[in-house]
């Protein structure tokens, strides 16, 4: 066999990848220029699932604005909930109650599980490790399980509201969720960590890939695991807490080459640290109400007074009609650490019952726009592992 | 530093751009006119005992016959080594709807201020890749403005795609079977 001594002549190709594509976690197209199979410019284009979710906010109560959020980033729904919640409730300038506080810090750190556990198995499923992500689901379940056992939707839940939450968690809710807690760390070691950490083919596809500096990183506005993985320890949870988040220890897991393997290492980590969170809350749950004592004002009563009482009657009347009276005049920005990084609610208010403005920063979004820096110089197989690693929701993107 | 101060420093450092000052819950905003926004924005990201590095949000707000300047441009900035944030506003009258890009002091304002041309009509001045992001790229007007109707009949007026939809739907309907 002779070797090829002249040159080879290559032409670049443009393929457009998505919007319909199962790697691409939802509606998102990349159009890609290749060189051969490197990658030679990556150009994202989203909007596919653009609802107007600001508009339509614009023109709902404070209240009837809420289940706007669920469908946001539709995998954890109660953190985007709880986030619109903080930041109205700041608005307001209200404080929910200690028990609803512990009761949120356990639905937020239940979806960062059960959305932490999606991530990690589609991207695995993605790369070529299929079984995490039957084994994952299976234990998602039972958190999906336990939503519906508190809130009946699995989903969509709308569960958190302005000043506390809907409803009191059951005792058999908190047995139950301690009987997971108890056995979750056994199965992350054994059949999660066990599958990929040391497997060759998941290390050499992840280890050095998409690899983005702490400078770097902070300056494209990363923020959650996506950030961590690069060494920042940057976390709203801890470095400006809300609910009970200031009551439980945890730690705060980060990378140090900020590759696809280390923003990995970092969420498997996080679902042990939730794990240890949701624990500290079971045990030091406060009794109490759920609801803060101004909270006629802006929720619903429960519909059994609604049908005994006149005063929730009218409560519940003028709340469907004109939504929460007077709203302060202002603005606010309120962070919440959800599961895919920082979600922003700023708020501006007019003083009537309807956001002004109500803009949301979706973490989704900005991890999006950061897609071509890290498939700059990749192989076309490393673009699925980047588009794995930033973890998103288009939901959430689109808005 | 407490955002009260920082405040003070920049209307310290450039008086003439500084209009006003306001806090709410304890959070401060800055409302400063948009020509010099850039250099204002330069000494925030640069300056030690500021250093705001994490630029968390960008967005546009519409203030139709509420104030003076149509639009504001409001931007979000965090601090990961102080730990302190800070709102900046910037006016944007309607008449020269048109404010200065940053994406040269932080890569991620890109996309942000894409979404603000596409739903305000502002004009990011320097943006290396001006286009539209979440509406298509033959949308007319900004939906997110004040006087863009929630819903409305357009007729003639309405974006081709969608009479598409409707039309097939009408013809649709011809093969619909009484029951």
């Amino acid at each position: 066999m002779t070797t090829a001594t002249k040159e080879l002549k290559t032409k670049e190709i443009t393929i457009s990848m998505g919007p319909q594509h199962p790697a691409t976690h939802g509606v998102l197209r990349l159009v890609l220029d290749l060189d051969g199979e490197s990658v030679v410019k990556c150009t994202p284009y989203v909007g596919y699932l653009h609802r107007g979710v600001e508009k339509l906010a614009e023109n709902r109560t404070y209240l009837s604005a809420l289940p706007l959020t669920d469908r946001l980033d539709y995998i954890s729904s109660m953190s985007n909930n709880v986030g619109y919640c903080v930041a109205v409730e700041r608005l307001f300038g209200i404080e929910p109650p200690e028990r609803a506080k512990y009761i949120r810090t356990i639905m937020c750190e239940m979806t960062r599980i059960s959305s932490h556990i999606i991530g990690i198995s589609t991207h695995a499923l993605d790369i070529g490790a299929m079984t995490l992500f039957l084994y994952s689901f299976r234990d998602r379940e039972r958190l999906i399980d336990l939503f519906e056992m508190t809130c009946g939707a699995r989903l969509t839940v709308s569960y958190p509201r302005i000043g506390g939450v809907r409803n009191d968690v059951s005792q058999e809710f908190l047995d139950k969720l301690y009987e997971f807690t108890e056995e979750f760390p056994k199965i992350i070691e054994d059949q999660y960590e066990t599958l990929i950490d040391q497997n060759r083919i998941w290390l050499q596809r992840t280890k050095g890939i998409g690899v983005i500096s702490a400078e770097e990183a902070i300056n494209w506005g990363l923020t959650g695991p996506t950030l961590r993985g690069s060494g920042v320890p940057y976390d709203i949870r801890k470095y400006a807490p809300y609910d009970a988040y200031d009551k439980v220890e945890f730690d705060v897991p980060v990378g140090r080459n900020g590759d696809v393997y280390d923003r990995y290492k970092c969420r498997m980590e996080e679902l042990k640290q939730s794990n240890r969170i949701i624990k500290q809350c079971i045990e030091q749950m406060p009794k109490g109400p759920v609801m803060a004592p101004d909270a006629p004002k802006f929720t619903l009563p429960p519909k059994d007074r609604v049908l005994t009482d006149m005063e929730s009657l009218i409560h519940q009347f003028v709340l469907i009609t004109k939504g929460p009276i007077a709203a302060p005049e202002g603005e606010v920005y309120a962070a919440t650490e959800v599961p895919k990084g920082e979600l922003g609610f700023y708020i501006v208010s007019d003083g009537s019952g309807r956001p002004y403005r109500m803009r949301l920063r979706a973490p989704s979004f900005v991890h999006v726009s950061v897609l071509p820096r890290l498939c700059r110089d990749a192989i076309l197989a490393d673009v699925i592992a980047n588009i794995g690693t930033i973890d998103i929701v288009l939901g959430e993107c689109d808005r | 530093m407490e955002p009260k101060e920082i405040a003070e420093l920049i209307k310290d450092r450039y008086p003439a751009e500084v209009k006003d000052i306001t806090e709410f819950r304890g959070q401060v905003s800055v409302v400063v006119k948009k020509d010099r926004i850039k250099e204002i924005m330069k000494y925030l990201h640069s300056t030690p005992e500021l250093y705001f590095d994490l630029l968390e949000d960008l967005c546009g707000v519409d203030y139709l016959g509420k104030k003076e300047a149509r639009f504001e441009v409001v931007y979000h900035l965090y601090s990961m080594r102080h730990r302190h944030m800070i709102r900046i506003k910037a006016e944007v009258p309607e008449d020269d709807c048109a404010i200065d890009s940053v994406v040269d002091i932080w890569v991620g304002a890109d996309w942000h201020e894409r979404e603000c041309y596409d739903m305000y009509g502002i004009e990011f001045k320097g943006h290396p890749d001006p286009r539209r992001i979440l509406m298509p790229e033959d949308w007319e007007g900004h939906p997110l403005r004040k006087d863009y109707p929630l819903k409305a009949d357009l007729g003639e007026m309405e974006w081709k795609g969608y009479r598409e939809v409707i039309e097939v739907a009408q013809k649709n309907k011809a093969y619909e079977v009484d029951r």
